[in-house]
């Protein structure tokens, strides 16, 4: 069989866990391979362990048929493995010829020949077709042209396997048929490409073969043309799942959150939310779809207080909640489960009850005259870890033991029990399993039908389209288009979300 | 095996290690080791004299210790404790000269403003870290030298005429006390003991028991996750400096009032602040932690002196000894990872 | 005037030296990512051993004796740096902590062995410190020749043409660039098969070299001999240097050359009668002030390397 890698019934553990357990994967060449799997099964391992970053304790590598032993990236690099990895290895004030040539330099009298290479850059972008600036310093230039610096960096090295994990989370719709043209391109010159994902449209439009993974445990390939959508989830999941969240149709009332007029700039003092309109009514979730960077994040920041509005208004209840502080929103009504649970949600190395407390410990009865009432905080957080199912040994153990999907239901918990009035969730099933995401879609709906008003963040379009009842999609700083789910596709949001087409534009100029 | 567990284990063993080094040494040079560490623990403990001068040297350290460690608690690093301390001392030796009044409210006066003024040189790091974001590693290396020179211009050409060091400050501002003296053979030892326990016992009521140290403990953990929940950081950051420099000036108040009674130039840093990182580190920034440190640090420093006259060892061996025990509890994940070896071979 | 720049100059340039060395270290450990508090333990070593070898060598390397003893004080503070390094870079000890433990340990080793070895806290006075020298040829320039190039160290212009090596090495070498990356993204370093933790091995022992390199020309030039008050400060000078310069090789020179020439001035102000009425203080705390005024971005933003003091843990993300 003329199979450029094979990595047979690997096993890699580490202090606690079995990440990979007798996976199995064989690419050819110059197939598309997809390795298939959901957030935290171990994917990422197995090719970490392919790139020689980690060592297996079982299991064999084949690269075309030798059996070899890959301690660390420099020798995947020359057996001719490349990795463009999740989050970029790009160095941010070296520029891209920089980042290239790292590590393997070409010299003359000892001094690195900058030229040379900057040429050689040049001549291995236009060859592909990839468009990036030699010269250019990483944190000058976009997310997409990142992402081929990164693909150059592999071609520069001379890889004939490319892994790329999750390439697409960053990019746009249009950015991603952009991005399958040139790993279809790349295949045409003889590459062979193993694509790690979790989405499965993307498997059924560009990949050959796909390998299933769960829990960590190999569950087996397929040939992708004999395959549907729905038994890819079924390998994947362990179970037959629905896509779709149950819910009533919803009959919005009041307006709980209005935005008027709202300008924002970023950290760099940069306008990006340019006069923004928004209401969002009780009883009604909105979704946000945008590319990340068009304001969104800032918007949300700027509701709940922890970003400055240059101008306009904002209004909770119909109360102006304008650069009002954190915590006077937050006392008026508004509950946020942030972008980054990790970074924005919890304090880890806080006990699971104290993470409980972090909204309330100062109000009676968790604290008085800046006394703590430990009892207290430990009653509520009992009751918490009940109600919404947090899987943790006990309230007193440290929060960064639990598990992501549970870690979140201790934010939503903390949020949603405060009976809020607005509950804004930013990308709140990000990283999770497919069991967490439907418990937090149904509380999402659960929390719409007690009467309350939900804004919803998300850059899964999927997601957006599944549990909204109203879109609104934020193109540079605006709202560009007030849709129902119902009555729109994928296709139009992305163009939509590209700014390409201002038809339907609600609330703007 | 538990977290707890590895917190005791840790810094018992880096103790152990680092007397080990010492023994090492003291071999290599030809002492015996068990004369040296007998002479040790005579020169700490071996009479009331050494006792009185063994609490003496606690005292300070105590308080630097728990400077360091509250800084610590909200995720900074208070480098600056030493400085703080001369500026305290300068500050306590200040009022204690030229203000007449009782007692009562003399000494306490004296106190408070040596620590008002550690916490004022606490609190420009403080607020360049907050506001500004400039890492206050560098900012307090920087300020115990901006205190270090200040502190001798101000000795000599405020307080004194180009003396070499200040008069004695008057009795109503002493700490010193005649009956603890006579107890211990005329040992320098003060009441400023009952201070510093009692600012231990304040420092772990504020961070377990009300919501001021749970802020800055979240703070410390996760500013991001802090602001997010409402909280004030800037503010947070900036109060735990504060506090922590007034735990440092009032180590200098100490110096100042208790044990010499004036303040010479320095000619260098007391080693008080350094020495109180190590306190902090060893006592892992809990209360009762620090005051076991600054004993068993209190016990080498003041033991050594011992060490020249009865076992010919130079007394630097304890710099020695001291400094491996930083090394061995700031790698403990090296520990950590010996240990669970150990247990896994066991098996 | 000439008189007053030919006051000033050899003797800043002469207090300058051993803080360019030592702060060309610190750019090393730092870029690297590699946060070195201990540049003052470092400089202490360096002292130390400088003097120590001095005494007991004189005879038999004569007039190279001050070469040979700050040759042999570079090697022993580059192995002395290797246990920042092991604490830092493989077991993840805080590097601060780490820094402040070196620092102990040098000046307690050092003082240790003093008493140890002369039976009191300072040793003797060297027989063979450097000497002042006018260079031949450059010192006959008019002007210029009288003011840089009389009566100095040949130390001073060493200091200053490795500054210009380190910028070299720095950022025209490929060990530079990788140096550099490891401070700035070691991960992404890692991926592209740069060993981090060696690198950062590298960058920690060259600064133990250039730290006892900076210690024991101080000694050699200024103290003359080593005791407990020999080393007061000038690495965490050093340090302020790095970040004064932006940790740039060049900008810490001119960083450092600036705090000597600050340093010089409070000891030869009374001569200078635009000097003599400024009180002393001020010159003295200069070099702190305005570091901390640079941090504070009054002067020029400071960008450190991005990875500095996170330790590099392989497979973590």
């Amino acid at each position: 069989m003329e199979y450029v890698i094979e990595m047979l019934n690997i096993r890699k553990e580490f202090p606690g866990i079995v990440a990979n357990d007798n996976i199995t994967l064989q690419v050819k060449k110059g197939e598309i391979h997809a390795l298939l799997g959901e957030n935290g099964a171990g994917k990422s391992t197995l090719m970490n362990v392919l790139f020689g970053l980690y060592q297996p304790e079982k299991g064999e590598i084949k690269i075309k048929g030798q059996k070899v032993n890959i301690t660390n990236p420099n020798i995947a690099n020359d057996l001719g493995i490349g990795m463009v990895h999740q989050h970029f290895m790009l160095v941010e004030p070296f520029t891209v010829t920089q980042n290239i040539i790292l590590g393997s330099e070409p010299t003359k009298y000892g001094q690195i020949n900058i030229k040379a290479a900057e040429k050689e850059v040049q001549e291995l972008s236009d060859r592909y077709g990839l468009r990036v600036d030699p010269k250019a310093k990483i944190r000058d230039i976009s997310v997409g042209m990142q992402q081929r610096v990164e693909i150059l960096k592999m071609l520069y090295r001379g890889a004939d396997v490319l892994i790329l994990d999750e390439p697409t989370a960053v990019l746009t719709p249009q950015e991603i048929n952009e991005f399958f043209e040139i790993i279809e391109s790349l295949v045409d010159e003889g590459k062979s490409i193993i694509l790690i994902t979790h989405k499965l449209k993307e498997i059924m439009q560009v990949c050959d073969r796909c390998t299933v993974i769960r829990k960590g445990v190999g569950i087996g390939t397929v040939n992708v043309s004999e395959t549907t959508v729905e038994q890819l989830a079924t390998f994947m999941v362990g179970r037959s799942v629905s896509f779709k969240t149950e819910k009533e149709k919803s009959i919005p009332t009041d307006v709980v959150l209005k935005v008027e007029n709202v300008h924002i700039n970023d950290n760099r003092n940069i306008p990006v939310v340019k006069g923004l309109n928004l209401e969002v009514r009780a009883n009604e979730i909105v979704g946000i779809a945008g590319i990340d960077g068009n304001g969104q994040t800032e918007l949300i920041e700027a509701i709940a207080g922890l970003k400055k509005t240059e101008s306009g208004s904002v209004y909770l209840n119909n109360e102006p909640v304008t650069n009002l502080s954190p915590r006077e929103i937050t006392e008026k009504g508004l509950a946020h489960i942030p972008q980054d649970r990790q970074k924005f949600g919890l304090v880890l190395d806080f006990p699971v009850s104290e993470n409980i407390a972090l909204q309330t410990y100062y109000q009676e009865p968790y604290s008085k005259n800046k006394i703590l009432n430990y009892e207290k905080i430990d009653e509520l957080s009992e009751r918490i870890v009940k109600e919404y199912d947090v899987r943790t040994p006990s309230i007193h153990t440290k929060t960064s033991a639990l598990s992501g999907g549970n870690q979140q239901k201790v934010i939503i918990g903390r949020e949603v029990d405060r009976s809020p009035d607005l509950l804004i969730a930013a990308q709140p099933t990000r990283g999770l399993d497919v069991g967490a995401i439907e418990f937090i879609h149904q509380k999402l709906v659960e929390e719409r039908d007690k009467g309350r008003a939900v804004l919803l963040l998300s850059f899964e379009l999927d997601e957006i389209l599944d549990v909204s009842d109203r879109i609104v999609v934020i193109f540079d700083g605006q709202i560009v288009a007030d849709l129902k789910p119902e009555e729109t596709t994928e296709q139009e949001l992305g163009l939509l979300m590209a700014g390409n087409d201002k038809k339907k534009a609600g609330g703007t100029n | 095996m538990s977290n707890r567990l590895f917190n005791i284990l840790v810094p018992l063993i880096s103790v152990f290690i680092g007397l080990m080094a010492g023994a090492i040494i003291m071999l290599i040079y030809g002492y015996n080791p068990l004369e040296g560490y007998l002479a040790l623990w005579k020169g700490a403990f071996g009479d009331l004299y050494f006792i009185g001068e063994t609490i003496r040297q606690v005292t300070p350290y105590i308080l630097t210790g728990l400077a360091v460690a509250f800084a610590f608690r909200a995720g900074l690093f208070n480098i600056g404790a030493e400085g703080q301390v001369i500026v305290g001392w300068l500050a306590a030796v200040w009022v204690g000269t030229t203000i007449e009044a009782p007692m009562f409210i003399h000494l306490p006066l004296a106190m408070l403003v040596a620590a008002l003024a550690g916490a004022v040189i606490a609190f420009v790091p403080g607020y360049l870290k907050a506001k500004l974001g400039v890492h206050e590693v560098i900012v307090t290396i920087m300020f115990n030298y901006i205190a270090l020179y200040s502190v001798n211009s101000i000795i000599r050409n405020v307080l004194t005429e180009h003396a070499d060091k200040t008069e004695k400050i008057a009795p109503t501002a002493s700490l010193s006390s005649e009956w603890l003296a006579t107890l211990t053979m005329y040992s320098r030892v003060h009441y400023g003991i009952l201070i510093a326990l009692l600012a231990a016992l304040i420092m772990w009521f504020i961070i377990t028991k009300t919501t001021i140290g749970y802020e800055i403990r979240s703070v410390g953990f996760n500013q991001n996750a802090s602001r997010y929940a409402g909280m004030n950081v800037s503010k947070n950051i900036i109060l735990a400096m504060v506090i922590s420099g007034a735990f440092a000036g009032l180590a200098g108040s100490m110096e100042g009032l208790g044990t010499f009674g004036n303040m010479s130039i320095q000619g260098g840093f007391s080693g008080l602040g350094f020495d109180g990182i190590a306190v902090a580190l060893l006592g892992a920034n809990t209360a009762l932690g620090v005051i076991l440190a600054a004993i068993l640090f209190g016990a080498l420093k003041v033991g050594a002196l011992n060490m020249p006259t009865e076992a010919g060892v130079p007394s630097e061996l304890v710099d020695v000894i001291i400094a491996f025990i930083i090394f061995f509890v700031a790698s403990s994940y090296m520990i950590r990872w010996i240990i669970l070896r150990f247990k896994k071979e066991a098996k | 005037m000439i008189d007053l720049l030919q006051a000033i100059i050899p003797p800043a340039l002469f207090f300058s030296a051993p803080l360019i060395f030592t702060a060309l270290g610190g750019v090393f450990s730092e870029r690297s990512g590699v946060v070195n508090i201990g540049l003052e333990g470092l400089m202490v070593m360096g002292a130390f051993v400088g003097i120590v070898f001095n005494l007991n060598f004189a005879e038999v390397f004569g007039i190279w004796t001050p070469w040979v003893s700050i040759f042999v004080a570079m090697i022993v503070s580059g192995i002395f740096a290797v246990i920042h390094a092991i604490a830092s870079v493989s077991f993840r000890a805080d590097q601060v902590v780490s820094g402040i433990a070196i620092n102990f340990l040098a000046l307690g080793l050092g003082v240790f062995l003093t008493k140890q070895w002369y039976g009191k806290g300072q040793t003797d006075m060297i027989s063979r410190p450097f000497y002042t020298t006018n260079i031949p040829f450059l010192s006959d320039i008019p002007i210029i020749g009288s003011i840089f190039f009389k009566g100095v160290y040949l130390t001073s212009y060493l200091a200053i043409i490795l500054a210009f090596i380190a910028w070299y090495v720095l950022y025209k070498t490929p060990f530079g660039l990788r140096l550099r990356a490891v401070g700035e993204h070691p991960m992404a370093a890692d991926t592209n098969g740069i060993n981090v933790y060696r690198m950062r091995y590298v960058a920690v022992i060259i600064s133990g070299l250039l730290g006892g390199l900076g210690g024991s020309v101080f000694a050699l030039t200024i103290a003359l001999n080593f005791s407990q008050s020999t080393i007061v400060g000038q690495g965490f000078m050093s340090l302020a240097a790095v970040i004064f310069g932006k940790w740039h090789p060049l900008g810490a020179m001119g960083a450092a050359l600036f705090f000597g020439f600050a340093q010089s001035l409070s000891v030869i102000s009374a001569g200078i009668p635009l000097l003599q009425n400024v009180p002393q203080i001020f010159l003295l705390v200069a070099p702190y002030v305005l570091t901390v005024l640079a941090l504070a971005g009054f002067i020029g933003r400071a960008e450190a390397p991005n990875a500095l003091s996170t330790p590099y843990i392989k497979g973590s993300r």
